[in-house]
């Protein structure tokens, strides 16, 4: 479903390249739970932001179901992002002053979707979040936003969630009952996951692990002895 | 995204910021209702002189002799329109006698500058020598006594008809008709003594108040006695002829007709009067206040431009605030276009909203000024429903072109930088 064929991402700082991503190859197949692995610095951002076609890659190519995403435009991208990836962020990323509801409503804003109410607080319901329809986020704990958020991903029906240290900003139990709710949905809908994390635990709930060290992918495990 | 999805977005995000979006819509509002007002002002102005043109009399033909020419010797100076003295009475005469179809009534006249004296009290006055027609043709009534006669005119009598005004000036204490009133010119070198035989209902207001100044005197008394404009044939020159078309009177057919029987009485080579209608003098007058209008219109453009820039600023100072809110939502899906759509109709929101305002409190203070006194002045204004659509339109406009800047600005922003902008 997504190859990367040699991937570079350079940034510069001033006169110093920064090497972010060095000719990374990465092969992720559809329904696939896939975590992504490494400490600070070494890459796993960057590879997000270009699996979820928000950056472009400085050299090699990205195929998304055989198509070459280097040659669509900003606004193709958008378009194909819209439909086919939801995301999850560590800060939640929430709209203040709009109730839960509204947030869930907001991937199909741009979609022009119909019935919008009903499909939103169906998401809703589906995070334990039936009664907090009406909650800002100021009226939310961490946890409950980042259901909010897992539902705002979801409503949409994409085909890959990424999902950025989703338990960064929440303490240890919480991360869990997080991770629970996201993993038996994402399971359910037999939706490609990719997870940026770098706790073991998290990733733990991933079926295939790759590790990353200054822009290398230094292993590439699997559980259940799944062939590669 | 819909428009009405943006507009909703727009509007929650005007009202999240309350204060801001009342202080930056204010600019608006002003510089919509101050073009609305000074329009109105400068339409009412227009309205002003024209009741004024309309004030010298109804369906009003003036004929004047053309500028004098230079002397034969080529050098001199040409005198202004209605310096020549190639008008006569019997222009007038032939004129009235002709019968022409259109034609209501005839009034010559002949104007002089004099000192007015009556016991204690003098004023400096216009003198006009004229016909008995002339009440008929000008539509100036009279409030006491008698106009002058055909008597009058045939005996050169020493009467004169006294303006509401002047009369007075110089009887304060009233019952001037069968006074004397001293007529001096020259310096007081030449005097005449005058019996007042009537007055003139005052035209008042902003309609012909100068005509409430002026004495009337027979234009015979005017040429032979006093005697300012000699002329060697021993006709009367007279400086205008007054016509009164009949009402629906087609006005330039009548010109054409005045002008070729004129014409055929004066053999010159080039015609030597001119002639001018009433509708050619509210024309003209209508030229001038229309400048007003427009220069009125374009102060107050002025304030509604600098509005304008003021929700731009505001718009791009929004930008730089809710990055992260744009961020948010390039992640979730929205496409450039739907990040510059929610910013054109937060702008567009703000000035129409204001524009409304503006248009609202601009009638409210061109109809409450209308008819009162503003610094000694009646002030008349006129709200032109032109003026409205074009405030109206302009303030969108403005909202289009000040929010299309940021809002561009906003959708070119990197989703990441933006989500990363804290």
């Amino acid at each position: 479903m997504i190859t990367l064929e040699s991937v570079s991402k350079v940034y510069r700082a001033g006169t110093q390249e920064i090497r972010a991503l060095d000719s990374v190859d990465l092969e992720i197949g559809r329904g696939e739970y896939i975590a992504i692995m490494g400490q600070s610095g070494s890459g796993k951002s960057t590879m997000m932001n270009i699996l979820g076609m928000l950056d472009r890659p400085t050299q090699g190519r990205y195929l998304f179901e055989g198509r070459d995403i280097g040659k669509t435009s900003d606004d193709g991208r958008a378009r194909l992002r819209s439909r086919e990836f939801g995301f999850v962020f560590q800060q939640f990323n929430l709209l203040p002053r709009m109730s839960a509801i509204e947030q869930v409503e907001l991937p199909m804003v741009y979609q022009s979707v119909r019935g919008r109410r009903k499909l939103a607080r169906a998401a809703l319901a589906r995070v334990g979040l039936a009664d907090r329809m009406d909650h800002k986020p100021t009226q939310l704990s961490g946890g409950q936003q980042q259901r909010v958020a897992i539902a705002r991903a979801l409503v949409v029906n994409p085909h890959v969630v990424l999902a950025d240290e989703p338990t960064g900003a929440l303490d240890t139990a919480t991360g869990e009952e997080v991770m629970e709710i996201f993993t038996s949905l994402v399971r359910e809908h037999n939706i490609t996951v990719i997870l940026v994390t770098h706790e073991p635990e998290v990733a733990a709930y991933a079926d295939r692990t790759v590790r990353m060290r200054d822009g290398h992918i230094v292993e590439d495990t699997r559980k259940y002895g799944k062939a590669s | 995204m819909s428009p009405y999805d943006a507009l909703r977005v727009a509007v929650r995000a005007i009202a999240a910021n309350g204060l801001r979006s009342i202080l930056t819509t204010l600019g608006m509002v002003i510089g919509v209702g101050s073009v609305i007002v000074l329009i109105a002002v400068g339409q009412g102005a227009q309205k002003g002189v024209q009741d004024q043109i309309r004030g010298l009399g109804t369906d009003l033909i003036f004929i004047k002799p053309s500028a004098a020419a230079p002397g034969s010797g080529g050098g001199g100076a040409r005198g202004g329109p209605g310096s020549a003295t190639t008008l006569t009475k019997s222009d007038s005469d032939a004129l009235a006698a002709a019968n022409l179809p259109g034609v209501a009534g005839v009034a010559p006249q002949i104007s002089v500058d004099v000192q007015a004296i009556a016991g204690a009290n003098n004023q400096g006055v216009t003198l006009i020598g004229t016909t008995p027609e002339y009440p008929a043709v000008r539509s100036a009534p009279l409030a006491e006594g008698v106009f002058i006669s055909a008597t009058d005119i045939d005996k050169k009598t020493l009467t004169l008809v006294l303006g509401s005004e002047i009369a007075k000036t110089l009887f304060p204490d009233g019952n001037p008709v069968g006074e004397t009133v001293r007529l001096s010119l020259g310096g007081g070198r030449i005097n005449f003594n005058f019996k007042v035989v009537g007055v003139m209902a005052p035209k008042g207001g902003s309609g012909g108040g100068a005509q409430d100044g002026y004495i009337y005197v027979p234009v015979s008394t005017l040429q032979s006695r006093i005697g300012v404009v000699r002329n060697p044939t021993g006709e009367i020159n007279v400086n205008q002829i007054n016509v009164q078309t009949s009402k629906g009177a087609d006005q330039k057919s009548v010109e054409g007709q005045i002008s070729l029987l004129l014409s055929q009485r004066h053999t010159s080579e080039a015609p030597d009067f001119t002639i001018q209608s009433q509708d050619d003098l509210v024309g003209a007058a209508g030229e001038v206040s229309r400048t007003l209008s427009i220069l009125l219109g374009s102060i107050a453009g002025i304030s509604l431009v600098v509005g304008g820039i003021g929700v731009m600023n505001i718009m791009l100072v929004s930008v730089t605030e809710r990055t992260r809110e744009i961020g948010i939502r390039r992640a979730v899906g929205a496409r450039g276009r739907d990040i510059i759509l929610q910013f054109v109709t937060e702008a567009l929101a703000l000035c129409i909203g204001g524009g409304l305002l503006g248009i609202a409190i601009g009638i409210g203070i061109a109809l409450g000024i209308n008819g009162r006194d503003v610094a000694g002045q009646v002030m008349t204004t006129v709200v032109q429903p032109w003026s409205v659509a074009v405030a109206f339109a302009v303030s969108a406009g403005i909202g289009a072109v000040s929010g299309s800047y940021p809002a561009y600005r906003a959708s070119r922003l990197d989703p990441i930088t933006a989500l990363r902008n804290e």
